[in-house]
């Protein structure tokens, strides 16, 4: 593929290994904080936004992660201007622009489709929003020079938009998104269109890119692990609520209900009882103490494939270690990791995950053997049974 | 025999096997074109009467057609009238078919049906009606008339042109237009219209075909120093059989043969 989709050191015009700068301090002088409170938008009798409050914070990129119908892209709309909120407010620092129009709210966009203009070449489109805001053609020409120096496609300006390739087309979306220096940058499933190989590279060209231009970014996506991978906060949203908002570790290993611990990562629940003493315990053996300052509702328990390990034979719990004992269903070998299918009642089945190694095969769980699955103390996650949405 | 026996599609059917189509199917297009080119060697007989084969040749029907004045004028009400109803239906049509794709809005549909029922109702209902309308608005026999109906019979196509082309179109391309500065007019006339010109300047040539093709309408209510080529056509067919006529027919053909064949060639530059 020209245009270098393949160079290890240097991307996006920053050296990774090497760059002062920008590296882990992002400049957020040209940033702007986002403040959305109580915004609701209603579709009929469906809430596509249910009350949502969120700051997002002044340079910061912050992912919208949720199902498809979760609301997420209703909410970048709104903070496009392409959808009126049926109430509540947005503010860009300390502006209203809950009535501003889109072409007034100097947001930049990138859409899943790229919709760049077929009509106008490479140059002609990152050019676009600088004509419109009439600056002169000389510091056109210069500063598209520099936004597709920046992009990596140095030289394509005079290429037409049919003539290049999936991965270039996103870049010239993005330079035009961010060449006449918005203080927001929105995108909407930029990534979605690419094959797998190249949408995890650009996650990472998209992060260094995010942290030279340390311009606040809103990310939309349905794909936890390119939530995971790129956010400062990842915005979990669910039927047009916000389940949780946090880091992606604390997302990932503190859920704070049901429906993140299940959205993100793969997990089983196991609901839990609790005893007279106020343990809360998974088939008469204890799991821990009722989080405080939750008495109420039931508890269940998140295991996680990755924190499980595996023995066999019969073995019981220790003071570091919870123990499920179970019968091997299925091991499946995925390459760099394997995983096996554990029944640990008629009900409830646990994925363990491993690390393949060089291990041979034979040494894999073999359907049909009696294990014992052990849960770290440290890992252990609980989330109350009522999910509070 | 190898072509008779080839496959004809990615198929194992054989050209010998569809040959009874291939029959079937120039027959028809015969049929359809035949009554057409018919007036072409009419209009260049010899002869006072419409006849053919035509015994002698001669070019002599041509030289009354451009020598009449009352055929001039009539032509030029024609050409004047097909214009101002390019330059009114084009714009208006191309407007209504946007308005109603990018409109998320329930009475779209609804809406778009109405608004080509010049189509589907018969012209001469339309005619009746436009007649007497135009008789208490003051409007028979007048050029702003024969716009407005023909107009009205133009929109639907241009309607339906623009729909489809916009249909291929990726109006997210509208949105990051206005994100990156572009009012909605402008995002518009920057980056929508540019890609859909081919189809509006195919309507714009359907609408001005419509207009100059239409005879009912004409017959109703243009007259006078206004009447149209068609409608003084249509009377001298009623009154004396004349190979000016068929002079006159060869030139329309050919007209509205150009113009369709425009269309085509730019329908073909847009995919």
């Amino acid at each position: 593929m020209p245009g270098g989709e393949c160079r290890p050191a240097v991307i996006f015009g920053v050296s990774v290994l090497a760059d002062n700068n920008n590296n882990g301090s992002p400049d957020t002088s040209t940033a702007l904080p986002i403040h959305i409170s109580s915004l609701t938008k209603k579709y009929g009798d469906l809430y596509a936004l249910d009350s949502v409050d969120l700051e997002i914070r002044s340079g910061e990129f912050l992912t919208l992660l949720g199902p498809s119908g979760s609301g997420k892209t209703t909410l970048l709309m709104a903070i496009a201007g392409f959808n009126r909120p049926d109430s509540g407010s947005i503010r860009f620092g300390d502006q209203e622009v809950i009535l501003t129009p889109p072409h007034k709210r100097n947001v930049g966009m990138v859409f899943q489709s790229y919709a760049l203009f077929p009509h106008m070449s490479v140059a002609g489109n990152i050019g676009f929003p600088l004509k419109l805001r009439g600056v002169n053609a000389a510091e056109i020409e210069e500063r598209v020079t520099e936004a597709l120096e920046t992009v990596q496609l140095a030289g394509l300006g005079e290429r037409g938009i049919d003539q290049l390739s999936g991965g270039q087309r996103q870049r010239v979306a993005l330079a035009r998104a961010f060449v006449f220096g918005p203080r927001i940058l929105l995108m909407d499933e930029p990534l979605s269109a690419l094959d797998k190989k190249l949408r995890e590279r650009m996650q990472i060209e998209l992060k260094i890119l995010h942290r030279k231009l340390g311009v606040t970014t809103v990310y939309v996506t349905h794909d936890q692990r390119e939530a995971l991978t790129m956010s400062d906060r990842i915005a979990v949203i669910n039927h047009g609520r916000l389940a949780q908002v946090d880091t992606p570790e604390v997302i990932y290993n503190h859920p704070a209900n049901a429906f993140v611990a299940d959205f993100i990562g793969e997990s089983t629940m196991l609901p839990l009882d609790l005893d007279a003493a106020g343990n809360l315990t998974y088939k008469g053996s204890k799991v821990g103490k009722t989080p405080s300052g939750d008495g109420a509702g039931g508890w269940s328990l998140v295991v996680r494939p990755e924190h499980l390990s595996i023995m066999a034979g019969k073995k019981p719990g220790t003071d570091q270690t919870i123990a499920f004992e179970g019968t091997v269903i299925e091991t499946v070998f995925q390459g760099e990791t394997a995983f096996s299918i554990i029944a640990i009642d008629d009900e409830t089945e646990l994925q363990v995950r491993f690390a393949t190694g060089s291990k041979a095969k034979s040494s894999y769980p073999q359907s049909g053997e009696q294990v014992t699955l052990g849960l770290a103390r440290d890992d252990v996650i609980l989330i109350p049974e009522e999910d509070p949405q | 025999m190898s072509w008779w026996s080839s496959p004809a599609s990615d198929t194992q059917v054989t050209h010998g096997d569809r040959f009874w189509l291939y029959v079937v199917a120039s027959v028809i297009m015969l049929l359809l074109v035949l009554p057409t080119f018919i007036v072409i060697p009419m209009s260049f007989s010899d002869s006072q009467y419409l006849e053919f084969p035509p015994e002698n040749w001669s070019s002599r029907w041509y030289e009354v057609y451009f020598g009449s004045t009352k055929w001039m004028r009539a032509t030029a009400t024609s050409v004047q009238v097909g214009i101002i109803t390019m330059l009114v239906a084009t714009p208006l049509g191309t407007m209504a078919a946007y308005a109603l794709f990018v409109s998320g809005h329930r009475a779209t549909r609804a809406l778009f049906l109405f608004l080509i029922t010049p189509m589907i109702v018969p012209v001469i209902l339309i005619a009746i009606g436009v007649f007497y309308a135009y008789g208490r608005a003051g409007l028979n026999n007048t050029i702003t008339g024969l716009v407005l109906a023909h107009t009205a019979m133009a929109i639907p196509l241009v309607m339906i042109v623009i729909t489809a082309s916009l249909r291929s179109y990726d109006l997210n391309q509208e949105r990051v237009a206005r994100s990156l500065g572009a009012t909605r007019v402008k995002a518009f006339f920057l980056i929508t219209l540019p890609q859909i010109r081919f189809s509006v300047i195919t309507a714009a040539l359907l609408s001005f075909l419509t207009s100059f093709d239409e005879v009912i309408i004409a017959i109703f209510v243009s007259g006078g120093v206004n009447a149209t080529l068609t409608k003084h056509m249509f009377s001298a067919l009623r009154d004396f059989i004349d190979p000016t006529i068929a002079a006159i027919s060869t030139i329309m053909v050919l007209v509205s043969t150009v113009l369709l064949l425009m269309t085509q060639f730019i329908g073909a530059r847009e995919k």
